[in-house]
């Protein structure tokens, strides 16, 4: 294969700095003791000082940790029972019927997920706040947790089953001991990436929100919509930081899924 | 193994396809057919027709259709030239990185970058051309949603040239292809899946935004997802709202079939907002 040449050197170089710059940018003025993102006028950490000492910010932060750990935890819990199920529908048409369905909120637009779920709580009378939103992350949570776990069950041989039911395992023991710890590298891979979704989520999160009930991005967005605040920087420093964790970790169990996978236990 | 009952462990699993998979499609439909008063009516589905609406729909396929021209066109030689770097995946993580951080401050970076007194004025000043407003133009909202969306673009186009084959480039070098010739013969059509996945993972979140047209555009744009926004959360026309909906869904099933393909890999580990 060809080496790279000096031009895509040049251009990959471009869209890396690009890419970066903007996020950079951000980190960089939330040092900034003006009170803008034009003038760098001395280094501080006093915005740093305001995240935590706005009470009210913390408490938007809490929220929004507890109904990411909360609804990544549950969706990861349905999800699984969910993927083992689907693989062991031996209907074919029912099979991938069920899995067409999994992945329609995968591709539906925020928008879309949004606006019908506002309606669906309206209609079944859930209050908007912690409880509609938790429940929204579980939903739209629980086909990815699905998607990261299938690949793991989809290769384990059927074999190890029959050999555990041959041995006397209850169907219980099977799932506890063998299908779970199998595919455990799939459930975290699943867990973490339920997890950033999660914490990422702005639009679903907008639309079924009230109004006593805020997460981090919802509060940024009707920050940033009043302007430039350089709180706002501070919270994106803390967040790429870990972000940053997040994505390491899910790589590193995503990893650790691929080599379980090749190495044939 | 034996599994002739239904399992008592998917019941959770099949609540959750009733409820939040079937039923808010089916509520989005039935909302659609409603008017502020909750009666039933065609009328919504008759204003869907009216000019506005209309040139709503086409201003939004217009922006969406801009938006994954550039992100293409940013996106290809990206990929290309990543599968000829030494440590690829690597180089591959650190493209999608960024797509991991959070859409609203990316947005909000953008409007410092290009305020009246940000960098990019600067550079122009500097460069003679003077301050110009940036923001709240449609060079700012198609700019910024191409940065948003190349990371989802590049990603598929890298998994299908990276599967390509070398020994073919060579036989058509060795057969007496010029470079063009080459990239047009060989490697397009063999890696146009991956054009497909990024242009399925592109273009109906582009329609469907309302972050950026909200932060960056100023109102100016509005896409059907704006749109929708607008009808849900301030007219509080949910009937509208639905039936615009109703269109966007239709809208992502029939790209969804003109850029489907048969072997369904790559595009599974990625999801824009």
């Amino acid at each position: 294969m060809r080496k790279l040449s000096k031009l895509g050197k040049v251009y990959l170089a471009a869209v890396f700095f690009i890419l970066y710059a903007p996020i950079f940018y951000l980190i960089f003025y939330s040092f900034n003791s003006g009170g803008t993102m034009s003038s760098f006028d001395g280094f501080t950490l006093e915005h740093y000082a305001a995240v935590f000492n706005d009470t009210r910010l913390i408490i938007i932060l809490m929220n929004t940790v507890i109904v990411a750990l909360l609804s990544s935890l549950i969706s990861t819990a349905i999800g699984v029972l969910g993927a083992i199920g689907i693989v062991f529908l031996r209907n074919r048409k029912m099979r991938n019927a069920v899995l067409s369905l999994n992945n329609i909120l995968i591709v539906s637009p925020d928008v879309i997920i949004g606006a019908s779920f506002l309606i669906l709580f309206t209609m079944i009378g859930v209050k908007l706040g912690f409880a509609s939103v938790l429940i929204s992350h579980i939903a739209f949570s629980i086909p990815i947790v699905v998607i990261m776990v299938l690949p793991k069950l989809q290769e384990m041989s059927s074999s190890l089953i029959d050999a555990a039911a041959d041995l006397g395992a209850s169907k219980r023991d099977i799932l506890t001991r063998v299908i779970i710890p199998y595919i455990k590298p799939g459930i975290f891979a699943g867990f973490f990436l339920a997890l950033t979704y999660s914490l990422d989520d702005f639009a679903v999160t907008f639309f079924v929100t009230g109004n006593g009930f805020s997460t981090l991005s919802v509060e940024i967005y009707s920050m940033a919509r009043a302007g430039i605040t350089l709180t706002i920087n501070a919270l994106s420093a803390l967040i790429f930081v870990v972000t940053l964790g997040l994505v390491v970790g899910y790589y590193f169990f995503n990893q650790r899924a691929r080599t379980v996978g090749t190495g044939g236990q | 193994m034996k599994n002739n009952s239904r399992p008592l462990y998917m019941v959770p699993y099949y609540l959750w396809i009733a409820l939040f998979v079937v039923a808010p499609i089916v509520l989005i439909g039935y909302y659609s057919f409603l008017d502020l008063d909750g009666n039933f009516t065609l009328d919504n589905y008759q204003n869907y027709f009216s000019s506005v609406y209309l040139r709503l729909t086409l201003s939004s396929f217009w922006y969406a259709f801009l938006i994954t021209f550039f992100s293409i066109l940013i996106a290809y030689p990206t990929a290309y030239w990543l599968t000829k770097t030494k440590h690829k995946q690597l180089w591959l993580l650190l493209i999608i990185i960024p797509s991991w951080i959070n859409l609203l401050l990316k947005t909000y970076a953008f409007i410092g970058i290009f305020g009246l007194y940000g960098p990019a004025n600067k550079f122009l000043s500097t460069i003679g051309i003077g301050e110009q407003q940036i923001l709240f133009t449609d060079f700012s909202f198609i700019f910024v949603s191409v940065y948003i969306f190349i990371p989802f673009m590049i990603l598929p186009i890298f998994n299908s040239l990276d599967k390509l084959n070398p020994a073919l480039i060579d036989a058509s070098r060795d057969l007496g292809a010029s470079s063009w010739m080459t990239f047009r013969k060989v490697v397009f059509p063999l890696a146009i899946n991956g054009v497909k996945s990024g242009v399925q993972a592109v273009f109906i979140p582009a329609l469907s935004l309302f972050v950026i047209t909200r932060l960056i555009a100023g109102n100016k744009v509005i896409t059907l997802g704006t749109a929708i926004e607008q009808q849900f959360l301030v007219t509080q026309n949910w009937g509208m709202g639905s039936t615009i909906a109703v269109f966007l869904i239709l809208f992502m099933f029939i790209i969804m079939m003109a850029t489907g393909q048969k072997d369904k890999g790559g595009a599974e580990h990625e999801k824009v907002k």
